[in-house]
């Protein structure tokens, strides 16, 4: 936490005694801004993965669907049988013209479907705690035979798992992502303490210890990550933001609520990856070089 | 202060010396003279611990200095005072930035500006403070690497051929600021193979004339 803090404040000496190397510096900074701008558009899409596997979760088991035979005229009881049993916020059977509307994408406007044996359908929207399942299967393939009690797991289920796996699809690349920068910057900074030897020698020759050597290239590579990240969030954001509104899926791609916390702090994880990587590396080297 | 004792140090398995001993005291003036190659670089590196004895000891200010960590090491440093034969300086500081180093590297950049504009002062390189050390002539620089040996006011100061690339008139001036010191109660310690140079300082200091041969060290007392 000392040698947080110590970064953060700084000495401006101590930042001077290795030389500047503009092109690794440009380098750093350019490849932390490409993987932060990466990291926030896999963050986007893994953030909005979640929350559609959540509404997803949360609306579909709520509600299920009684499907009754054309030609039974069982509804009503249908309906008595929904009411009474506990558990069952609400049952409404759907009208015709809803009716007419979920068909209408496979059938076309023009067929009448007054002549078409139509299953009547029934919304049913589940109580907490909600009813039994098995319990209200068993009744109505005892009371009303053809009806089918659809609680609709047999593809909610399927399509949260999906949705799940592309939010841990999304945290495994971020976490691949954050590992590429510790490796570039490790690269980097290696690279850095091999150029400076002649430097390192002068500085352990007038008494600087490890951690003041160390200091000096953590926190250049530690800023220059820092500003890179931070450049790629705000690119990242920009072009989230800007996305076609496409409909479905990709009307949810974004941020929202609390999820805007992550693009806030993800300079400072690069920063602190970078910290950590440099300071590595340096100690590494330093240990080396006796 | 600085004790070597029985050490041994050779390279790729010639033995460049063996058993050497010396101690340097307090306050005390020594020169260290011997012909090229006969280990006098390899000797003042043991003494700052740039080198590790390869059998014997090295005590650093009463440490054993084969058991001191980096850190340590560095701490010891701040103690002795290095006048390189080559000047290393950080070609990208200025010449003000480069003495205050050893400051700065102990967190004691604070205490530079006054002591700084007076050391610059005393080895002549007011005008020179803000170049950049390849600016510098070969004095200067020997000045320059003279003023960040003693900018911590070291406990010892080690010099390695500090003459050798000046001409005599400016040999005799860093010379004198080495004199200067010792009289200040720092204990002096020079490589050189100039005799010459050690003739000239007879009058001014009390100085022990070491002569390193064939692995060997003696002491030349006053008889030179």
């Amino acid at each position: 936490m000392k040698a947080l803090l110590d970064l953060i404040i700084g000495d401006p000496q101590a930042d001077r005694v290795v030389p500047p190397t503009g092109l690794t510096a440009r380098l750093t900074v350019f490849v932390a801004a490409v993987m932060a701008f990466l990291a926030v558009i896999s963050l986007a899409l893994s953030l909005s993965a979640g929350r559609v596997a959540d509404r997803w979760a949360d609306e579909l088991a709520q509600a299920a669907t009684l499907r009754l035979p054309a030609e039974t005229d069982q509804l009503q009881k249908a309906l008595q049988i929904l009411e009474t049993t506990p558990g069952v916020a609400s049952a409404r059977a759907l009208t015709k013209e809803e009716q007419e509307a979920l068909l209408t994408p496979w059938f076309g406007t023009d067929l009448q479907l007054e002549n078409l044996p139509i299953p009547q359908l029934v919304e049913v929207i589940a109580d907490d705690p909600p009813y039994d399942l098995a319990g209200l299967e068993a009744r109505f393939a005892a009371e009303i035979p053809g009806a089918v009690f659809d609680d609709h797991g047999s593809w909610r289920d399927p399509l949260v798992a999906a949705a799940m796996r592309v939010r841990l699809i999304g945290a495994v690349v971020i976490l691949l992502i954050f590992a590429s920068v510790g490796a570039m910057i490790t690269l980097a900074a290696q690279a850095s303490l091999a150029a400076n030897v002649q430097v390192i020698r002068v500085l352990r020759l007038v008494g600087a210890r490890d951690v003041y050597i160390a200091r000096a290239f953590v926190r250049r590579f530690t800023l220059r990550a820092g500003v890179g990240a931070m450049l790629g969030v705000v690119s990242g954001v920009i072009v989230v933001q800007v996305l076609p509104d496409g409909g479905g899926f990709f009307a949810e791609i974004g941020f929202a609520g609390a999820g805007w916390i992550w693009p806030v702090i993800m300079p400072l994880l690069a920063a602190g990856v970078a910290f950590l990587a440099t300071r590595a590396a340096a100690m590494a080297r330093l240990k080396e070089q006796t | 202060m600085i004790e070597l004792d029985k050490v041994s140090y050779g390279h790729g398995g010639a033995a460049l010396f063996s058993q050497l001993s010396l101690t340097l005291v307090p306050g005390s003036f020594q020169f260290l003279t011997g012909p090229s190659g006969a280990g006098k670089t390899t000797l003042l590196r043991l003494c700052y611990a740039d080198l590790r004895a390869q059998r014997g000891k090295v005590r650093l200010f009463g440490q054993d200095a084969n058991t001191l960590d980096r850190d340590a090491v560095a701490m010891s440093r701040r103690r002795i005072g290095v006048v390189h034969q080559d000047c290393q300086f950080l070609d990208h500081l200025s010449v003000a930035e480069n003495i205050a180093l050893p400051l700065s590297v102990a967190d004691r950049a604070a205490e530079a500006s006054e002591n700084l504009k007076e050391l610059l002062a005393w080895v002549g390189l007011s005008k020179q403070s803000a170049q950049r050390p390849p600016e510098l002539s070969g004095g200067e620089r020997q000045r320059a690497a003279l003023a960040r040996a003693v900018i911590m006011s070291p406990d010892v100061i080690i010099a390695d051929e500090p003459t050798g690339n000046v001409d005599w008139e400016m040999s005799q001036r860093l010379l004198a600021l080495l004199v200067e010191l010792n009289k200040m109660g720092k204990t002096v310690l020079i490589a050189t193979h100039d005799l010459a140079m050690i003739r000239s300082l007879k009058s001014d200091v009390d100085a022990r004339v070491l002569r390193l041969k064939d692995g060997l060290l003696t002491t030349a007392g006053a008889v030179l």
